[in-house]
């Protein structure tokens, strides 16, 4: 702090400049405050990471024997890597899945909001498909599960049947259905709402002449989405959907409820008890893990948030070049 | 135009071309159509997780909801008993979901007042960019992040209702920083040159003038990010563990909330009943998760009710 004492007496302070000397003051401890937030932010994110660095690092050093002998789940001969890497795999398998269904249907629904529904209709519409948005996990997963799985088996069974000479649909599929698929599909309606909302922003933001220059030439509605409305939104749709992956991958209720866990590289969706994410495999264990076991499930969260924050840290790039929107709001 | 009509020679390519248009337009109109109907479809798609949802937890949640369901615990419920409640599962959620808006509140909006009216340069940019990231930060790691934080404090193994009010704040403080930020960016420009000129110093003029201005908006946005933590459960499933007894204390001790007794009965599973028991219910476990699952989403729905309308009835008219 330096602020220059008046060379006059303190008594002889006027209001005004007593006024000052104190505003002078305070402006600049809620100047240092308030910046003080701003960093505690990225102090934050970078203590989430440090902790977990930390706390995982017993795990990555420890030797193979060790930790199997410490643990019970963590089965001889087995490496730390030789552990997260089926988690990975099956959390890269459901994100994608979810993916793959969530993200036309959302282009779909973003389309319909921005250029087919009527304009006094469309923030309602929105509003609606926000609502998925609020819907807690958890209470996904007991719908999914109790619900809506024993629905899907007979279309697992079917699929099996249609389409069995395709690798993804091989093996017996599961008779309680609670396979990476109906995982997928789950995880799908929870990240419609994030894919739609990013989306339905780039496209109402195309300029309106390139519309109208289309329209004018002649161009059906659809033509003049194709032409002018997804070269300006293609980069907008990618980043959205890769905002969705984000939070694919780091769901934990609702696979932890639906999926019948394993751990295998398997490709085959209708088969149960082949598959397991990071997160759900986290939730289920942790607890009543022991010292070293959590220490193994921190090293696989550590490499979970790795993988979302690349997910995210390429989509808000992506989007950042573009314009200020983020799915928070 | 008139005196270079003659010169063109037009006519030649004229009937070709529109004999295109001809031969394609039953084509193109098709595609059209076709695409219009799938655009709707996609729509009518994304209502079925909804209202499935919707009426899946509402009918089966009223079977069990009542006031007696409302104001017991679980202590000394076991098997297929007829009894057991949600209380202590409210409470726990309620505290710890205060806790964690007391933590996100005060630095999500001081940081959002930092990026409106004092950031720029790079760490601006860096905050900017890094709130956005945090928002996709998955709540499982949020919940790592808190155990290991208050295990370095307290020991290994502590479960409190503290450590989750943390891991909740870390998922909160994105949301509030950005949704009041775009409130404060609202506040027009002229009410703080006004301010500023009548000689009110900066930080007056921020918190007299701007936040005030702005409050009814950042007061809804709190809102939705409370909303949007007071489902999660993994998080509070690794921190705060469970519990069947009430437990007031947020820093001792084991806690239920809603959604891990959501999670915790649905675990419980089917009861294998003996004929001879009368009151006993084999789905007595599903039906309470039902129940407390219908408790939840009203929860949220009435936050987010109530947050829309502060800022239908108490939002400043800006002009946008």
């Amino acid at each position: 702090m330096t602020i220059v004492k008046p060379s006059i007496q303190p008594g002889d302070v006027t209001g005004s400049e007593h006024h000052r000397i104190s505003g002078r003051l305070g402006g600049r401890v809620f100047a240092g405050v308030t910046t003080g937030s701003g960093a505690l932010i990225l102090v934050l994110l970078a203590a989430v990471a440090i902790f977990l660095v930390v706390r995982g690092l017993p795990a990555l050093t420890s030797s193979a024997a060790d930790l199997s002998a410490r643990i019970g789940w963590f089965a001889k001969g087995q490496t730390i890597l030789s552990y997260t890497g089926p988690l990975i795999f099956g959390s890269l398998l459901a994100g994608a899945l979810a993916l793959l269904i969530a993200t036309p249907v959302a282009v779909g629904i973003a389309l319909f909001i921005s250029h087919y529904a009527p304009r006094r209709l469309a923030q309602g519409l929105g509003y609606v498909v926000d609502l998925l948005a609020a819907i807690p996990s958890v209470v996904f997963g007991l719908w999914g599960v109790l619900w809506l799985v024993p629905k899907l088996v007979p279309g697992f069974s079917w699929l099996h049947e249609a389409l069995g000479a395709l690798p993804i649909f091989q093996g017996t599929p599961s008779p309680t259905g609670r396979t990476i698929l109906a995982v997928g599909l789950v995880l799908a309606a929870m990240i419609l709402p994030i894919i739609t909302a990013v989306s339905r922003e780039v496209f109402l933001q195309t300029p309106r002449l390139h519309e109208e220059a289309a329209l004018a030439m002649g161009a059906t509605r659809w033509e003049m989405i194709r032409m002018a409305v997804f070269p300006f939104g293609r980069s907008g749709v990618i980043s959205a959907a890769m905002l969705g992956l984000g939070r694919a991958l780091g769901e934990t209720m609702a696979v932890l409820m639906i999926l019948s866990p394993g751990f295998s590289y398997s490709l085959a969706l209708l088969e149960a008890a082949k598959h397991q994410t990071i997160a759900a495999n986290i939730a289920a264990q942790f607890p009543d893990a022991n010292p070293s076991g959590v220490s193994v499930l921190i090293a696989t969260g550590l490499a979970l948030f790795v993988i979302t924050m690349a997910v995210n840290m390429t989509a808000r790039w992506i989007v950042s070049r573009r314009k200020e929107f983020s799915g928070a709001n | 135009m008139a005196t270079d009509a003659p010169s063109r020679p037009a006519p030649a390519v004229t009937p070709r071309a529109s004999d295109v248009f001809e031969k394609t337009r039953g084509r193109r109109r098709f595609v059209d159509r076709l695409m219009t109907t799938l655009v709707t479809g996609a729509f009518a798609v994304a209502m079925i997780p909804l209202v499935s949802v919707a009426w899946t937890v509402g009918s089966r949640g009223l079977k069990r909801l009542n006031g007696t369901f409302l104001t017991t615990t679980m202590r000394g419920v076991f098997g297929g008993m007829d009894a057991g409640g949600i209380q202590h599962a409210i409470v726990g959620t309620l505290l710890i979901t205060l806790a964690a808006a007391v933590i996100s509140v005060p630095i999500g909006l001081l940081c959002a007042i930092y990026l409106v009216e004092y950031g720029h340069g790079r760490l601006a940019g860096a905050v900017t960019f890094f709130v956005d990231v945090m928002t996709g930060i998955p709540s499982i790691v949020a919940g790592l992040f808190a155990y290991a934080l208050f295990t370095l404090l307290l020991g290994p193994g502590a479960r409190a209702g503290i450590v989750g009010s943390v891991a909740l704040s870390v998922l909160m403080i994105p949301v509030v920083v950005r949704s009041s930020e775009e409130m404060l960016r609202l506040v027009p420009n002229e009410l703080r040159e006004a301010a500023l000129a009548l000689g009110v110093p900066k930080w007056l003029t921020i918190l007299k003038i701007v936040v005030r201005t702005a409050i009814a908006g950042i007061t809804t946005g709190v809102m939705l990010a409370v909303a949007r933590v007071i489902g999660e459960t993994a998080p509070l499933l690794i921190t705060v563990g469970v519990a069947d007894s009430m437990n007031w204390n947020l820093f001792a001790g084991r806690m239920m909330t809603l959604p891990v007794y959501v999670f915790g009965q649905y675990r419980e599973g089917l009861v294998p009943c003996a004929n001879r028991a009368v009151t006993c219910l084999p789905t007595i476990n599903f039906d309470r998760a039902w129940a407390a699952a219908l408790v939840l989403i009203l929860i949220v729905m009435g936050l987010n009710l109530i947050a829309r309308l502060i800022t239908r009835y108490f939002a400043p008219k800006t002009r946008r």
